[in-house]
């Protein structure tokens, strides 16, 4: 086990107040449901499409009831043609329709790259702002599943590296709702990491319709000694971390992007302005990675009030191995953070 | 059975005008694309391209039988795709030449040419890359009840790309309005096809369980006729269509490809040029019934003469896009 459901205490954010009378109690993957159903209600084009979608509801469950509701007009089975059918949701985007796509597995994004890099990402641009494609693909990250090494990659960085895509990694149930409502009605291709391990994750999620911007970060943990920028379910590992490092009397910010691009750099560079210290976590590869961007942005943007290095911890640069012991040697952990952040700390 | 070899499934009844028009856009698109090829030698265009000179009849008899809000996806040499479903000489070559007044503000170029205003989903140059967007396009037309029909234009060379055969197998299973144009111009650049493509090309949609048709892709009222019948079929909801276009490209893969002997002999590019032209297909066979006369088409194409000249100065003329525009419409 990575990591144990941390519920915050002290935060920033300033939507909890209007909210509280109505919060209920929803897991992850439900919050996931309800984000669709709801747009899918608001938007008739708004419609699904993947690999056992519809009746079967995906092998994670998260969209079970949904061809109930609106049938297999709008929540279409595909062949097992993951290219071929976000190309089809490229030109269906392009001509009318909103639809979503449900990537099963975020290592088999491989085969859709031509379609999301080539296609989706330059349309807009290529055809001089005339074309858009609204749509959004969804998919896992996230390894300690026993599922080896095709079917446990964190590939978010390729996606965030290509201009004309966005990219969402929500760490909350309460922010994947949000978020991938704000997804669907974007008028750009948006790709949305769920990590598979978090389907179960409950949180707090207000009745009332509401959406979370693209591109604002979350302090999930206010903290004055280090900031802890983490994405995705990195986010309850660095919160588990900083609940260690006050017991030692350290205190971390949490911070969590929340979108890979648009980034929101001035929220981190604030951070550690303040703090002189940042750890950034990720589970893709470390090298050439996300932690290695928000890395340089921390480092161009805070160099002069930075009392440490700024450092990257992300997957081991190896295969994700499927025997146990190894597997869980390759992700950060709160220990491997708590270590890493505390480290940090500790340097004359 | 659902292969078939069309034969020219118009007659002289069409009304003139039909065939008239089609001659036009067939010598504006062999004018155009000789004036790029100009452009280029005289070094005056930016980069390469990729010339249509040959294929003319496929994109004509084919957009024809279109209506204008219908969809088209097009490729590396797609040229001839977007001119034939209405895009104006002057902001095509605006937009070879990288200036703002073309089609797509100077950011697409030769390869990537799109018009909404056209139905121009856009031109392409990864091989195969628009079949899904032309698919999704027809899914889009079907759901949404417009009556539209999505054409994806390709060469042979896209028979190697996996894509084409995913979104076939959806199309058929979704009984998508989406006619597949598969051009065969003989060549995948610089091989013959037949080097590259095991079995029979209309063996490969058919499998699929989709209607395939054969044409002579130089015969532009055979091509017309076919896809008159497999559009229509579309619009009323009959499903896919492939059509095969036997067609040839006069001219190397791209502009630069002079020397071409080690691939193909200049006996053969000559039977071609004088044995199977579209234009003077076309143009014989108007002659022949008497529809129209030797002098009729040689003012045409003086027409056809002076407006391309004319596009070109005005591309020539266009302003570049300012620096500002290099970060503009990356998102929507």
């Amino acid at each position: 086990m990575r990591w144990t459901l941390h519920i915050p205490v002290q935060r920033k954010s300033t939507r909890m107040s209007t909210a509280d009378a109505t919060m209920r109690e929803l897991t992850f993957g439900h919050a996931i449901r309800e984000a669709l159903g709801e747009e899918m209600r608001r938007d008739s084009r708004v419609c699904i499409f993947g690999e056992d979608v519809a009746e079967a509801g995906t092998p994670f469950k998260v969209l079970s009831g949904l061809v109930a509701e609106f049938g297999t007009e709008r929540v279409l089975d595909t062949p097992i043609s993951e290219a071929g059918f976000t190309g089809i949701a490229v030109g269906a985007a392009m001509t009318g329709l909103r639809p979503v796509v449900d990537i099963m597995f975020g290592d088999f994004i491989t085969l859709t790259m031509d379609q999301m890099v080539n296609q989706a990402a330059k349309v807009h641009y290529m055809s001089g702002g005339k074309w858009k494609v609204p749509m959004v693909m969804r998919t896992t990250l996230g390894a300690s599943r026993r599922s080896a090494a095709q079917h446990s990659q964190s590939l978010h960085a390729w996606f965030s590296h290509v201009p004309g895509l966005k990219v969402v990694l929500p760490s909350t149930p309460y922010d994947a709702k949000g978020l991938l409502k704000t997804a669907i009605r974007d008028e750009n291709p948006v790709v949305f990491f769920e990590d598979k391990m978090m389907y179960k994750l409950k949180g707090h999620v207000p009745a009332e319709d509401y959406t979370i911007p693209l591109g604002v970060a979350d302090v999930k943990r206010v903290g004055d000694d280090v900031t802890i920028v983490a994405t995705s379910s990195m986010v309850q590992v660095a919160l588990g971390a900083a609940d260690l490092l006050e017991r030692e009397g350290i205190s971390a910010e949490v911070i969590d992007p929340r979108t890979t691009w648009p980034l929101d750099e001035q929220t981190l560079i604030e951070s550690v302005k303040k703090t002189s210290r940042a750890l950034v976590v990720d589970e893709g590869y470390g090298r050439y990675g996300v932690a290695a961007e928000i890395a340089a942005v921390i480092a161009e943007g805070a160099f002069y009030h930075l009392d440490a290095p700024v450092k990257r911890v992300g997957a081991m640069h190896v295969p994700i191995p499927f025997s146990p012991p190894l597997e869980d040697l390759t992700v950060p952990t709160e220990q491997s953070v708590f270590a890493a952040a505390r480290g940090l700390c500790t340097r004359s | 059975m659902t292969i078939a070899t069309s034969e020219p499934a118009a007659s002289p009844a069409v009304d003139l005008e039909r065939w008239v028009e089609m001659y036009r856009r067939m010598v504006s698109i062999r004018l155009f694309e000789e004036q790029v090829n100009e452009l280029y030698t005289r070094a005056l265009m930016p980069g390469l391209a990729h010339l249509y000179i040959g294929e003319e009849a496929v994109a004509v008899g084919i957009c024809a039988a279109l209506r204008s809000d219908d969809y088209i996806t097009s490729t590396h040499r797609g040229h001839g795709h977007c001119l034939a479903k209405g895009a104006s000489p002057d902001r095509m070559f605006a937009e070879l030449l990288g200036k703002e007044a073309g089609y797509c503000r100077g950011k697409g170029g030769s390869m990537h040419i799109a018009d909404p205003a056209t139905g121009n989903l856009g031109a392409n140059a990864i091989v195969a890359g628009s079949v899904g967007i032309a698919t999704g396009a027809a899914l889009s037309a079907k759901r949404l009840g417009l009556g539209r029909v999505a054409v994806c234009f390709f060469g042979e060379g896209a028979l190697g790309q996996g894509l084409l055969y995913e979104v076939m197998n959806l199309a058929q299973l979704w009984q998508l309005p989406v006619i597949y144009v598969c051009e065969n111009n003989l060549y995948n650049e610089y091989t013959h096809y037949s080097e590259t493509t095991a079995g029979e090309i209309a063996a490969r949609p058919a499998a699929f369980g989709i209607l395939t048709e054969t044409v002579d892709g130089q015969d532009v009222r055979a091509v017309y006729g076919t896809a008159k019948r497999l559009i229509d079929r579309a619009r009323r909801g009959g499903g896919t269509a492939f059509l095969l276009c036997n067609t040839y490209r006069y001219h190397g893969h791209h502009v630069g490809d002079i020397n071409r002997e080690y691939y193909r002999s200049k006996q053969e590019e000559q039977h071609w040029r004088s044995e199977r032209d579209p234009i003077k297909m076309l143009a014989d066979w108007m002659i022949e019934q008497g529809l129209t006369s030797v002098d009729a088409l040689t003012r045409i194409d003086s027409e056809v003469k002076s407006e391309i000249e004319k596009a070109v100065k005005f591309a020539l003329d266009a302003p570049y896009p300012s620096p500002e525009e290099v970060d503009q419409d990356v998102y929507g």
